[in-house]
């Protein structure tokens, strides 16, 4: 008797953290389409990394039980937690060396429907925001020689 | 009740294999380079999520082993294509890169554009 | 140092277990042993091993991690909400952020932290300021910040050497 509650709990659990990080990782997804500019898509894209991917496998775990495939899943949520905030930061270092400019200010989403086929390219943005670049004018100069 | 679970696992793995999709429309379209590898990145954790919940939806657990692997190889091949496009090279050792920074004038390291004047 | 290359050979040989899972196979057994001991022959003789080389085998990261997952989730919930609103307003913003960390281990915890936290990412660090881009103007609160720099300090035992409010600019000792 109480080895099925055992199991009833143990799957509620289960399916609970599971549903949560498909939502987490379905709404990171989305608003990796729906932002408008390559540095705020990057937070949605963190909430995947982080949030959805810690769920999704806390949720394996609950169901592997204690086994060797729960401690091969706590290995690879550690990696997870450990390298992809590193990857993220190295992508977006990268960005900003390149003198990638940032959309700054309020924004507010255009319309509702054709977010998804309108490319919006943030090199023809004008870069009037105030971004406080250590160097500003030498990446603009190269990018005006080039 | 174990059938219960299996149904989760499956509908997990097709809601990740949607959000894949959604991640596959901004690589196809992202207008910048660090878009499409912002892209891939978070693609590359999916599949790890997914290669897991698949370990578990057929039952062997090889599969969790592959994820490992491929959260690995993932981080490394992020940083391994950043530092290609930085100085189209991959032998590039970092120190160089400190002493080139302190020096006086600091010449801006645009990916690709000026990197032939420099070595 | 003799202690960290012990800590790395025992988690090592864990590593292994861990993912061999076969504990009564000599033949796997002995390879694991060896390449083991390879592993921590080479990193001692390139002399890389030191307290960087093991972090976090403190009890104090543990419940920074757990302190870190609640803020996690919290300001999860304010992105995504943001992202799925029809209206999606939001007003992304460049701030610089003092980082008073005296040793790397505390720099990289903090600036790690911000970046695992949605809505805030560290995009550059220069000497002793980070520069963050956040999502949305309201999670740029000076006092957060300053709360979560103490609070990765503390996980990694590094002494904070100036005020983090104040982010006067202080004497670093190098670690290279």
């Amino acid at each position: 008797m109480s080895g099925e509650f055992f199991h009833t709990t143990q799957m509620l659990i289960a399916s609970a953290l599971m549903i949560a990080g498909v939502f987490f990782v379905i709404a990171g997804a989305i608003g990796v389409i729906r932002l408008p500019d390559f540095y705020t898509r990057m937070h949605a894209a963190g909430v995947t990394d982080t949030l959805g991917a810690e769920l999704i496998i806390f949720g394996l775990i609950v169901q592997a039980g204690f086994s060797q495939t729960s401690l091969k899943l706590v290995l690879i949520a550690f990696f997870l937690f450990l390298t992809s905030p590193t990857a993220t930061h190295a992508v977006v270092g990268a960005a900003w060396q390149s003198g990638l400019k940032p959309k700054l200010g309020k924004y507010k989403a255009p319309a509702p429907g054709e977010a998804i086929v309108k490319p919006k390219s943030k090199t023809k943005t004008k870069a009037k925001t105030k971004a406080k670049t250590r160097r500003k004018s030498p990446v603009k100069k190269a990018r005006a020689k080039k | 009740m174990t059938e219960f679970l299996y149904y989760i696992n499956v509908g997990t793995a097709f809601f990740l294999l949607i959000g894949m999709v959604l991640l596959l429309a901004r690589l196809l379209s992202g207008p910048t380079l660090y878009d499409r590898i912002l892209a891939v990145n978070s693609f590359g954790t999916k599949i790890v999520l997914f290669l897991a919940v698949f370990a578990l939806i057929i039952g062997r657990d090889d599969g969790v082993d592959i994820a490992i692997l491929y959260a690995l190889m993932n981080f490394i091949a992020t940083i391994a294509v950043l530092k290609f496009f930085r100085y189209s090279a991959l032998g590039v050792s970092l120190e160089d890169d400190f002493i080139e920074e302190e020096s006086p004038p600091v010449v801006p390291r645009t990916s690709r554009a000026n990197k032939g004047k420099q070595t | 140092m003799i202690r960290s290359a012990l800590v790395l050979l025992v988690l090592l040989s864990a590593f292994w277990l861990a993912l061999s899972g076969y504990l009564d196979n000599p033949v796997l057994l002995t390879v694991g042993a060896i390449s083991v001991l390879l592993v921590v022959a080479m990193v001692w003789r390139m002399k890389i091993i030191d307290t960087e080389t093991v972090p976090y085998l403190h009890g104090k990261s543990l419940g920074y991690f757990a302190w870190m997952f609640v803020q996690i989730t919290k300001s999860n919930i304010e992105v995504v909400k943001a992202v799925l609103s029809p209206d999606m307003e939001i007003s992304p913003k460049l701030t610089k952020v003092p980082m008073p960390h005296s040793t790397d281990l505390g720099r990289v915890t903090f600036a790690n932290s911000i970046t695992l936290t949605p809505g805030t990412v560290s995009v550059e660090m220069q000497d002793d300021v980070i520069l963050v881009h956040a999502l949305l103007a309201s999670m740029t609160d000076p006092k957060a910040f300053a709360d979560m720099g103490e609070r990765a300090a503390w996980a990694v035992s590094d002494p904070m050497l100036s005020d983090p409010m104040s982010g006067k600019s202080v004497p670093r000792k190098d670690n290279k």
